[in-house]
C-alpha cells in the first residue's frame, strides 16, 4: 500500500510540473526553483509535512520534498541554535543532497564524453 | 535581435503543427507513470534501508544517493535525455532530475575548462535552485523564530 501511495503522490506532483510546462511554457530551471520555493513554503506552514506522511519518497523524491527538508531544517535549527539556525538550518539539511549531486557530477564528467546532439 | 525572435516564432507554429492537438493529457499520463515510478523506487529504497536499521534522516540521504549516482550513469550513457524527451515533467522533477541538471552541463562543458566550464555550468539550474531555496529557508526560519518562536 505504501508503494501505491509513493507512486499516486509522485506522479500527482510530477503531473502538476507537466501541466505547467506544457501551458505556460516555464522552462525546466524556472519550474524547478518553483517547486524548490513552493515545497519550502508548504513545509513551513505545515502542509508538505502530512503529504509526506501519506506518501512517503513520493513527496521526498520530487524537488519539493527538497524544499521541504530546508523548512525542516531551518526550524530545527532555530529551536536548537536560535536566532543563527536561521542561518545554518537550510543548508545543513541539504549538505549531503548537494555533495553528493557535485561529487556525482564530477566523476560523471570524468568518465563520459559528451554525446553527439542531433 | 529580431531576426532569432522571428525565428522562435516560426519554430514554435512550426512545433504547434507537428503536434498533436491534445498532447497535454499524453505528458500528463508520461509524467504521472514515469515520476511515480521513480518515487516507488525511491520508496522500496527506503525500505530496505530501514530495515537495515538506519534513522530517518539517514534513509533519506542513502535514497538520495543512490537515485542521483543512478541519474549521473544514466545521464553519462546518453539515457536520461531519452527519457526525459516521452516523461517531460516525470524526469525532471524527481531528485533524479535535478541530478541530471548538474551531471549534464558538467560532461558538456568540461571541455571549457575545469573552472569555468565544468565548475561553473554544473550549477546553471542547480545554482538558482539552491539560491532560491535557500533564500525561502532564510525567510521562513526568521518567520518562525521571531513570530513563533
Amino acid at each position: 500500500m505504501d508503494y501505491v501511495k509513493a507512486f499516486v503522490t509522485g506522479g500527482a506532483i510530477c503531473v502538476i510540473g507537466q501541466i505547467l510546462i506544457d501551458k505556460t511554457k516555464l522552462t525546466s530551471a524556472r519550474i524547478l526553483v518553483l517547486f524548490v520555493v513552493v515545497g519550502c513554503i508548504l513545509g513551513a506552514l505545515g502542509i508538505y509535512e502530512k503529504v509526506y506522511n501519506f506518501g512517503g519518497a513520493g513527496a521526498s523524491v520530487p524537488l519539493s520534498g527538497f524544499g521541504y527538508l530546508l523548512s525542516k531544517g531551518v526550524y530545527e535549527e532555530t529551536e536548537k541554535n536560535g536566532i543563527l539556525g536561521i542561518f545554518t538550518g537550510g543548508l545543513k539539511a541539504c549538505s549531503g543532497g548537494v555533495s553528493v549531486a557535485v561529487l556525482f557530477s564530477m566523476l560523471a564528467a570524468l568518465i563520459f564524453e559528451p554525446k553527439d546532439k542531433k | 535581435m529580431k531576426t532569432t525572435e522571428q525565428e522562435k516564432e516560426e519554430y514554435l507554429k512550426k512545433v504547434d503543427k507537428i503536434t498533436p492537438n491534445s498532447p497535454i493529457i499524453k505528458n500528463c499520463i508520461w509524467a504521472f507513470c514515469s515520476g511515480g515510478l521513480i518515487c516507488t523506487a525511491g520508496e522500496g529504497l527506503f525500505k530496505i534501508f530501514e530495515s537495515l536499521g538506519f534513522s530517518e534522516d539517514n534513509r533519506a540521504l542513502l535514497v538520495n544517493i543512490i537515485l542521483i549516482g543512478t541519474s549521473a550513469i544514466l545521464t553519462g550513457l546518453g539515457l536520461y535525455s531519452k527519457l526525459g524527451k516521452r516523461c517531460g515533467a516525470g524526469t525532471i522533477i524527481p531528485i533524479t532530475g535535478f541530478a541530471n541538471s548538474m551531471v549534464s552541463p558538467s560532461i558538456e562543458f568540461k571541455k571549457e575548462g575545469f573552472v569555468l566550464g565544468l565548475g561553473a555550468k554544473m550549477f546553471s539550474v542547480a545554482g538558482p535552485v539552491i539560491v532560491y531555496g535557500l533564500l525561502t529557508s532564510i525567510i521562513v526560519g526568521a518567520i518562525h523564530y521571531f513570530l513563533m518562536g
